[in-house]
């Protein structure tokens, strides 16, 4: 989809440009039409493969004909394979995958900067801390909160960790009911500099089995998908993706400027806060059930721009779709690339992110020189 | 009309602007001019509510502080100094928008062109397809310009009366682009709308301005139609330098400058 801007910005074709006129909008709805084929593609290709030899495809037309219940339906075995391990997981990819990319591409539009990434606001790294910290104490000072919250108190915690963390730098960066984002942004590095502290004494403190449990909690993986994780972080995702179109007006005014943007009529004050915290709700919940999944929020949105423009009207939709895709063939090679063990999904996603990251600095010094 | 009584303006605890009355009337180009840090600038942003102030503003009757975005948007558009844009957009994409706020005055039907007909107005047919960064800083100012006039395409919408507020508009333009772009506003202004200009160019704002505001350290060193304003010993008090009004004879007799003789 790239293929035809990897020339860079002055090469871009006039397809890239949609046409004389300078009007990207057919193009982008057609991108999207594309996009949400391409995660149909990949949910069915994510359910049917995997390192059991269950076949999705018999419980699929089991689902159709209603075989279950007149007993002429697939074994129980290849049923609960199917139904209680990959679709969970698939629906959790979708959800994760959605989160991080519409989450990446909103901060980029708030920080007016292509580089941005919802860890720049402190979400993963408050996150972090507070899932690191039920692995590491939930024996015993966090005993309590574990014995009360069950599997629950690892995501949960991850959770609060986040909110928190963004709730701080909102406090910091808030004066007379004006956020700047330039001091959210410093502020986050500091923050994060202090989690990081927090965490890195409680790595210290860890033993060897905890040592391993938060090394793979911290690489991501969509792995511990259950139906009751998607019931308790599924809601509060499609919330806050939910509220995504109605900023996107907001943000492509943004991209003028604070000052030109409320000149525009768009309350400006109002935008920030609903973003950042429909941002931190949606990936505090995708980090609190798939642990830290990186370069997501910044690939996925990237290559959508150079694709359809930065039209948040179609860039937000398209950044969920190509999102959910792009994390279910990460994952559906982690789950097969070294069956029947698993690669974590943040291996996946940072070997191919790293570099990518790296190419759009290296393009990117021409616009910035400018 | 727009009208300013006793609006001071601080940054950080600098105060800029000191106890300022403005006017400006539909109808009439309203120009502001001084010297740099004269305090300009931030009187268009207190009249285009991006600053706090103290003191009163009232657009067309209402008070500004107690306006929402969209309102203060259907009845004002405010051109920059200098925008800088945060991602590729195609030049079609920034003016359209202009139309965000859906209050452009222009008939049913009309809307969709509107970009291109403003384009067209500030001299850039045929750039919508273009990408904004590869412009030249002079068109990227018209640009800007043309999305402007898109949020007020009717200078009066429903009676009511709607203002350009312009920031030094033809700072980085050519001598026939800033006459365009001085066209345009006078023609803005003659069609019922208002226009507030900073201007550099004092020989521009004589052409142009119906009023003139002078700032001064932050506070009104004068304020009135250009012959009464634009004279030596208020010029030479206000810039510090000595400078001379010319006027052409009024019967239109020739006069000739002594500054073109050439002695051979």
């Amino acid at each position: 989809m790239a293929d035809q801007s990897i020339a860079g910005p002055s090469g871009m074709t006039r397809l890239a440009r949609g046409g004389e006129d300078g009007d990207r909008a057919a193009r982008a709805r057609l991108a999207i039409v594309l996009l949400a084929v391409m995660l149909g593609a990949a949910m069915l290709f994510s359910l049917t493969s995997g390192a059991s030899d269950a076949s999705a495809w018999a419980v699929l037309r089991d689902w159709v004909s209603g075989a279950v219940a007149d007993g002429s339906a697939t074994d129980m075995r290849t049923r609960v394979i199917i139904q209680d391990i990959r679709l969970p997981r698939v629906v959790m990819g979708v959800l994760v995958g959605a989160s991080l990319a519409v989450s990446g591409a909103v901060m980029q539009g708030l920080f007016r900067n292509p580089l941005a990434d919802p860890g720049l606001i402190g979400i993963s790294a408050g996150a972090s801390l507070g899932a690191v910290a039920v692995i590491v104490l939930g024996a015993t000072m966090l005993a309590p909160l574990v014995a009360l919250l069950g599997p629950m108190a690892l995501p949960l915690a991850a959770f609060v960790g986040g909110l928190v963390a963004t709730l701080i730098l909102y406090r910091i960066a808030t004066r007379q009911g004006r956020t700047s984002v330039a001091t959210m942004l410093l502020a986050g590095i500091a923050l994060a500099a202090l989690a990081m502290a927090l965490t890195g004494v409680l790595v210290y403190m860890a033993d060897d089995r905890q040592l391993r449990d938060l090394t793979f909690w911290q690489l991501g993986s969509l792995a511990g998908a259950t139906w009751q994780k998607i019931g308790t972080a599924g809601p509060v995702i499609v919330a806050a993706l939910a509220a995504t179109p109605f900023l996107a007006r907001g943000l492509n005014a943004l991209a003028l400027g604070e000052a030109t943007a409320g000149h525009l009529g768009i309350p400006v004050q109002r935008l920030k806060y609903v973003a950042i915290i429909s941002v931190s709700a949606a990936v505090g919940a995708a980090v609190a059930v798939s642990g830290g999944i990186g370069f997501v929020g910044i690939v996925v949105p990237h290559l959508l721009r150079l694709a359809i423009g930065p039209d948040n009207r179609y860039l937000l939709p398209a950044s969920a779709l190509f999102g959910a895709a792009m994390l279910l063939v990460a994952d559906a090679v982690c789950r097969t690339i070294v069956a029947p063990a698993e690669l974590p999904i943040g291996i996946i996603t940072a070997a191919v992110g790293g570099p990518f990251f790296l190419w759009i600095l290296l393009r990117k010094r021409g616009i910035v020189d400018l | 009309m727009i009208e300013a009584k006793e609006v001071s303006v601080f940054i950080g605890r600098r105060r800029i602007v000191a106890d300022v009355a403005f006017t400006a009337r539909p109808g009439e180009v309203t120009a502001i001019v001084g010297p740099n840090g004269s305090g300009k600038t931030t009187l268009l942003k207190a009249l285009s509510g991006e600053l706090p102030y103290e003191g009163r503003i009232a657009v067309n009757g209402r008070d500004l502080a107690a306006m929402k975005p969209a309102e203060a948007a259907s009845l004002r558009a405010v051109l920059p100094q200098a925008t800088s844009l945060a991602f590729p957009f195609t030049v079609r994409e920034i003016v359209r928008l202009g139309l965000l706020g859906g209050r452009s005055g222009a008939l049913a039907g009309e809307s969709e062109r509107l970009p291109e007909r403003a384009l067209a107005k500030v001299d850039l047919d045929g750039f919508a397809g273009r990408f904004y960064q590869e412009l030249s800083g002079g068109e990227q100012q018209r640009v800007q310009l043309a999305r402007v006039l898109c949020q007020v395409w009717a200078p009066v919408l429903e009676g009511v009366p709607r203002y350009l507020l312009l920031d030094e508009p033809v700072s980085s333009l050519d001598i026939r682009h800033q006459l365009t772009i001085m066209d345009i506003a006078r023609d803005f202004a003659r069609r019922g709308g208002g226009v507030v200009a900073v201007l550099h160019d004092l020989n521009l704002t004589a052409m142009y301005a119906d009023h003139i505001h002078v700032m001064q350290g932050g506070r009104q060193a004068a304020s009135g139609a250009p012959q009464e304003v634009l004279v030596d010993p208020l010029l030479e008090k206000v810039f510090g330098c000595r400078l001379r009004v010319g006027a052409v004879p009024p019967s239109g007799a020739p006069f000739v400058l002594p500054q073109s003789a050439a002695v051979s």
